[in-house]
Parts: structure tokens; sequence; C-alpha cells
């Protein structure tokens, strides 16, 4: 294949923070194949963003452009009018961003999005316009294209409108399409059909496709070649089966090892009273309501049995909508149940003050986003510290004692205690509300997606820190997840949901190896198995559910 | 290479905490509040003339060095009646602004903590009172309670609740949506104590905006009022009333007219531009990143 000239070809592209001369990406250089995908990997802060809106000419206006060369098609990019520019955006090269909820104007029908690139930059008349963008939705899965021209775009789901935006793009038949972490919103069954449809066009467009993403396991899977970036530099690059299996670099191979890998089953004491045993519990949401109508009641829970034994971390797995998240909610006391009941302890939580007072002393929560959860107007010793206020015959000193255990604990340490939640990072304010959350030394944790918010690397050392503390202290743990491989990781038990109902449960051994029910099989379908090879490499392999059939091999 | 981030990333970075000046708005604004209290401080004990004292001979005097500011069309000293007026006009406002913040907050608070049909009466009442304009509910009110000092800071007070606790619902309803909300629930804490640790707190900002904004607003509705014969009585001067009383000599003595306006005017902006300044220093987000 690389006997044609380089589609695109970046050599030496240095960009640089205008203010303070910062290095943002440092020579990188990478080529680009006529119908080839590449992607670029790494995490936050690594420049793969900037280095790849630098290929359209989108800089920020605070990053100074100092060195290298940006080809498209043999034209240089740097030196390009602004009125080339505008006719290659779009035209020649197109992109996807990663929110779907954002990149779409709110405001604006579906048919007039889509029909204003084309307008813009071939031309036809209306009709045939609109013809093409009928096929486009059409070949992008929409079931009713007719009547998604004339809708808004809150009016689809994110992998809907992720759909949409590809459409929009591919309509113009770019050479090469820039996909931002076109899928990272979105969760993992739809992320994977949406990857799935993305390879599918472009490869019968003969697009090229630059993929950027933080997520190695669905790059391997798409790219033919991977360039691995960190903090500016190129660190690696090469075809995918070769980084994966032989990383040459200790990133790399950091990067790899943060894919989450299965610990060994570990065996569990005998059942007792389990610590929550929830029956039949059922979750309605109201309807709207308005002054004279009421629309009906969304049920979310239907009737969900589960039990936690002490000691044992259960995960439950779901997409989105699937009610996990309530389910948890509803455990910790957030969501009134409409129906069933929840026992802590053997003792129903709503029947006396002291079974509620001993549930809701011993039951905590760990929430998904670190940077809604911890309130911004607190010092982390005080958010640290408020669940201690209500904890019965404790000192001032011991609970400053107890404070400083804890950060020492989740590896931050009492130096930290005196600041405020922005001035850290997003692992940090994570490791901040585990502290919060095992500080009273509860015996019942609640986690909610808690790394599904985080980088890579840093996602693997904070289960790490909820793996080692969960150990120590052998608190019980309902894990909340939308994505497998985490769950492979930590849980001992899988309870897979799915539209407000469980599938399947049991083991997680069991789950991973024989799923049954064909939404497991799907949802296992959608993440890598992994195997480490001699080289400190790993082997992906994808699990297949049946009735499917794979488009890229 | 240090990738550990989460663990080395900002142990190095804790800087010990040095005096800063503060910022500009803080400087400027402080100042010009500063003068303010001082002129209503020695306004209220002492000034050059008597305020009240008329002199035919002097009347519609330009400002010389006998009158710095010059004198009104009874030969009353403009400057001893500003700085009387001071007093009265900003005493007037702050304990206007106090009340609609308290009441509003404390509307806004309950309203939006407590949602459905509580959230919806309370709304609806004070949606009606909204659609008001303040000076026209404030004139009603004063029919009711009096034309007096104390009428004035009842009446206004009502009137500008509204629109606080307008925006301290909304503030309300959108900060109980946030994970540390829900947090605090799950940590046990009662309602009443999330509200006051967690949720307050956080409506400081917004509240600062508008308590400063508000306070322009009072003083000119005050001088509104005044002008219309219902503020407080004539002979003592408000900035109000001099502003009002300075109409019909604008031909003849600008100054009348030029330097209450420019009292009021310069208090506005030292009241913006501390109220910033306040609300920067008050949230954490805001320090340090100087």
């Amino acid at each position: 294949m690389n006997t044609t000239a380089p589609l695109l070809d970046v050599a030496g592209l240095t960009l640089k923070i205008g203010g303070s001369g910062r290095t943002v990406v440092n020579d990188v250089s990478f080529q680009v194949f006529p119908g080839e995908i590449v992607g670029i990997v790494g995490e936050s802060g690594s420049g793969k963003t900037l280095a790849a809106r630098a290929v359209m000419g989108f800089i920020p206006p605070a990053v100074r452009l100092e060195g290298g060369r940006i080809r498209f098609d043999g034209q240089d990019v740097m030196t390009m009018s602004p009125k080339d520019l505008r006719a290659m955006r779009g035209s020649k090269v197109g992109m996807v961003f990663q929110e779907p909820m954002t990149s779409l104007n709110p405001s604006m029908l579906i048919g007039r999005q889509l029909d204003e690139g084309l307008a813009l930059h071939r031309k036809l008349d209306a009709p045939a316009r609109r013809a093409l963008i009928l096929d486009m939705l059409r070949s992008v899965g929409l079931r009713d294209p007719e009547g998604a021209l004339t809708a808004y775009p809150h009016q689809f789901s994110g992998g809907m409108r992720q759909r949409i935006m590809l459409a929009s793009v591919m309509l113009l038949k770019p050479g090469l399409l820039l996909a931002d972490e076109p899928t990272t919103a979105l969760d993992a069954v739809v992320q994977r059909d949406v990857m799935e449809l993305m390879v599918e066009l472009t490869k019968a467009n003969h697009t090229a496709v630059l993929l950027i993403s933080h997520d190695l396991g669905m790059v391997a899977r798409y790219c033919s070649r991977i360039v691995v970036m960190s903090q500016g530099d190129v660190v690696e690059q090469g075809k995918a089966e070769d980084i994966l299996a032989r990383p040459q670099h200790p990133y790399t191979r950091k990067l790899l090892s943060a894919m989450p890998h299965r610990s060994p089953a570990r065996p569990l004491p005998e059942a007792r009273t389990p610590i929550v045993a929830v029956r039949d519990l059922v979750v309605e949401y109201p309807g709207r309501q308005g002054f004279f109508r009421k629309s009906e009641a969304k049920r979310a829970l239907h009737g969900i049995s589960i039990d936690v034994q002490p000691g044992e971390v259960v995960a439950v797995v779901g997409g989105s909508g699937s009610g996990k998240t309530t389910l948890g909610q509803s455990i910790a006391g957030l969501v009134r149940p409409t129906g069933g009941e929840i026992r802590f302890n053997g003792k129903p939580i709503e029947k006396s003050d002291a079974a509620y007072w001993d549930y809701r002393l011993n039951c905590q929560m760990v929430f998904q986003d670190p940077y809604s959860s911890l309130d911004p107007r607190m010092t982390i010793r005080q958010l640290v510290a408020e669940p201690l206020r209500l904890v019965p015959d404790m000192s001032p000193a011991d609970r400053k004692a107890r404070v400083a255990e804890v950060l020492t604990e989740v590896g931050l340490g009492n130096g930290f205690a005196e600041r405020y939640p922005h001035e850290l990072s997003g692992g940090q304010r994570q490791r901040i509300a585990i502290a919060r959350a095992i500080v009273r030394r509860p015996s019942f944790v609640i986690a909610d997606e808690p790394v599904s918010a985080l980088d890579v690397t840093v996602r693997a050392q904070v289960l790490e820190l909820f793996d080692e503390l969960q150990k120590k202290h052998g608190f019980s743990c309902l894990f909340i997840s939308h994505d497998l491989g985490v769950v492979e990781q930590v849980a001992d038990r899988v309870i897979v949901m799915q539209d407000g109902r469980i599938v399947e449960e049991g083991p997680r051994d069991d789950i991973f190896d024989n799923p049954t029910h064909p939404y497991t099989q799907k949802l296992l379908a959608a993440v890598p198995g992994l195997e480490a090879t001699s080289e400190g490499g790993v082997r992906l392999f994808w699990r297949r559910a049946e009735n499917d059939q794979e488009i890229v091999g | 290479m240090s990738i550990d981030s989460t663990t080395t990333g900002g142990a190095s970075m804790k800087k010990p905490r040095r005096m800063k000046l503060p910022a500009p708005n803080a400087i400027v604004g402080g100042t010009l509040i500063g003068i303010l209290l001082l002129a209503a401080g020695t306004g209220a004990l002492w000034t050059p003339y008597d305020p009240l004292k008329l002199s035919f001979r002097e009347k519609l005097a330009a400002p010389s060095a006998l009158h710095w500011l010059g004198t009104d069309e009874f030969g009353r000293d403009v400057l001893s009646r500003l700085m009387a007026g001071a007093a009265t006009s900003v005493w007037i406002s702050i304990l206007t602004v106090t009340l609609a913040v308290v009441f509003g907050t404390l509307i806004g608070l309950f309203s939006g903590y407590m949602r459905g049909w509580t959230d919806r009466i309370i709304m609806a009442f004070n949606d009606a009172l909204l659609a008001f304009p303040g000076i026209l509910l404030a004139l009603g009110l004063l029919a009711v309670v009096g034309a007096n000092k104390y009428g004035i800071i009842v009446a206004l007070g009502i009137a500008y609740t509204p629109s606080v606790a307008r925006v301290v619902r909304g503030t309300v309803l959108s900060l109980r949506e946030r994970e540390f909300i829900a947090a605090s629930r799950v940590m046990g804490n009662a309602e009443a104590f999330t509200m006051a640790r967690h949720i307050l707190p956080n409506c400081i900002a917004p509240l600062t905006v508008l308590a400063t904004s508000m306070f322009g607003y009072v003083l000119l509705a005050e001088s509104a009022l005044s002008f219309l014969g219902l503020g407080v009585p004539p002979p003592a001067p408000t900035w109000g009333n001099m502003l009002a009383g300075s109409r019909p000599y604008i031909g003849q003595a600008v100054w009348l007219g030029i330097f209450p306006g420019l009292a009021i005017s310069l208090t506005l902006l030292g009241i913006n531009l501390l109220g910033d300044a306040v609300r920067d220093r008050l949230d954490p987000r805001m320090r340090g990143s100087r």
C-alpha cells in the first residue's frame, strides 16, 4: 500500500503555547495513505488532539506553530489561503467530534444541517441534494430517514446523533476523516456499532481515517497503523500488531498494562446473611406532570432481586437506560422505590430508626464524575471529614487522625488537606471521592462508574487502589459499570441488566467465558479479551456474539 | 518520565501562600466606597453648613470657594446636603438590599429545594409579583405602610424580593442535580444541613452580583419615589430628592443635578467593582489564579 504517495504527510510538527512557550506538540511526524485507518493513541495532554486539529488548520489562538510541515494531497496546509482552507475543510477533510450532544446545532433541523455542507461544497440542485442526504441517512442505519430530516437533534439518542454526524461528514465523500474520540461518550455496545459503521462507510468511499482515541483496545481493533503519543512526543509508531505484541517504548508498555485484565478468582466466605438484600425492587419515575394531564409513569426497574454477601464485589453491567444507575441510587437511598424491599444486614431499612442509621452510616457511594461530586467551596480536609460529623463518640483529634490516615490510604497524603478540588487532577479528585466514601469504614460501598471519567493509566491506578482498599477493609461493593473490561478486573460476581431487568447473573468467570444471554454476548463482543505475550505485549481477541456479522476480521 | 500523575503530580506544587496585592477592582471599588462611607459618616455628625438652612441671598450660586458645590434654589449648600443625604440614601439602600436578599434567599432556597407543588405555588405568586414593575409595587405598598424612611425600606425590600427568589431558586435547581448534593444525602446529612452547608455557599456568586446591581436600582428607585413625593419627605435631603429637585433649574444651575447624579453613579461603580472583588475572593476557584 505504501507505494502510493501519502494522502496526509505531517513532518516535524511542533506547537507551543504562546505565552509560556511550553511545547505541547514536539516534532511529530506521521503519514496517512489513501484509504488507510491510522490511530493516534494517548492520554489527555498528550497533544493528540492538537496535532490532529493542526491538519485542518484549526489551531487555538493561544497556540503557536513553531515548525514543521503538513501536506495534504500534495498541498501545504500551512501556507494555504483561508479560502482554500475552507474549501478543504468539509469537502476533502471531514471531522467527527467527541461530544454528539454538542456537535449538532440544537435549534436546527437535521435536514438543514446536513444540507449546509452539501450546498456549500457541491454544485447540486435541492432535489439531488435531498436524494443524497436520504441515501446517506439510510446507510448510517436511521430507520426513518424522511422523518429525520424534519427532526431536531434532541430527538435522537447519543449513538444516533453520532451516526447523523458521521452521515453529515461522509456526505461530501472526503478523502480523509478525522475522528476525535468519536465514541468515547457512548456505551460499549453503541460504541462498537458506530465504529463498525464508520469503518464500513469509509471503506466503501475509500476514505482514509485518522482516529484519535485514548482507548488502545479500540484503536488496535480498527487501525492498521498506530501512533502512540505522550506529552507532546510520538513515542512509538508502527503496525498495530507489532505495537501490541512487541511494544518498544516503556510508555506503550504502560498503556498496555493499564488495559484491564482478569485477576484470579478468589474464594468467598460461606454465604451468611447477605449484607444487602434487595427483593422485587420496582422504581417508577413519574411522567411529566402538567396542570391538566399526567403522562404515564416510566418504569425503570421491573422487580429486581439481588443479594450481596459480606466482602463480595458484585458488578452490575448494562448499557445506558438499563436501570443500573437507578438500582444503585435506590440502594443508596437517593431514589425512593415504588415497590419492593431493601434489607441491610437482614433488617429492612425503612422499618426502624436504628436499622436506618446502621444502614446510613455503613452504606456509602462513590460517584461517576469527580468534577461534580466534590463541593467546590470546601477544602479536601473538610470534604473528607464531613461524613465523620455524624459518627457518634468521635473526638476532634480522632477525626483529624482519621482524615490523615484515609488520605494516606488513597495515596495522597495529608499535604493535600488544605487544597480545593479545582487544584487537583481528575484522578486525584476521584481518590478524594473514594476517601470520603470509606472514611467512616463502611461495610458496603456503591461505586457508580467510578473510573469511566478517567484516563486509561489513571483509571488503572484508581482501580488498583480501589481493589487494594476493598481487600484491606473487606467492604462489600456494588460496582456499576458499562465497561466490561473494568468489571472483569474487579468483580467476584456479575449481574447483567437490560431495560430494567436482570438478564443474566453468575460468577465472573462463567459470565465472561460462557455467556448464555444474547445481550451478554453482545456486550462481551464489544470489548477485547487480553492475552499477555512473552515479549511484554498483549494479544487481543474478540469474542463474537451469535447472529453477528463481523465487518472487520 | 513520570506518568504517575495522580500521586506525584501535585505534591511538589504546594507553595506558601504569599500576600498578594488586592485586585485592581477591589482597590478602585474600595476607595470609592471608602470615600462614600467617610462622607456619610461625617455627614451624620458634621457638615460645612446646616443642610436645611435657607439663605435666599445665595440662591442658585455657582460652585465657589465658599460653597464648593454651589447652592440650590433655597440657597442651601449642595455639599452639605449631599453629605447629609449620603447617610439617608446609603442607609436606605443597604437595609433594602439586605431585606430583599434575606427573604428572597429563604424563599428561593425553600422553593428550589422542595420542588413539586410547593415550588409551583410559591413561584406562581412570585412571578405575579415580578410582573409588576418594582416601582409600581413599591408605590402601592407605600400607600399602605406610609411614606417615610422605613416605609420606603419595607416597600422596596418587598418589591425586590421576588427577583432574588427567582435567581436563588434557579441556582438551587441546578446545584441540586450535582453529585455532591447526592453525596451529602448518602452521608446521612439532614436536608437542612445540606442546604446550609452545600447549597447556600454555592449561591453566593450569583447573589453578590444581584445584590450589587440591586443596590443601584434601589438608589434610583428611592430617588424616583422621592421625586413623586412619596419618598423621604422634604426638607430632609436624599440624593434622590436632590436630583428630582434639580430638574426645573437644569438650564440655570447644572451643578444641582450633576453632583447628586455623580454621587449616585460613583457609588454604583464602587459597589459593583467591590462586589465583583468580593465574589472572586469568596470563590476558592478564583483564588491564586491571578
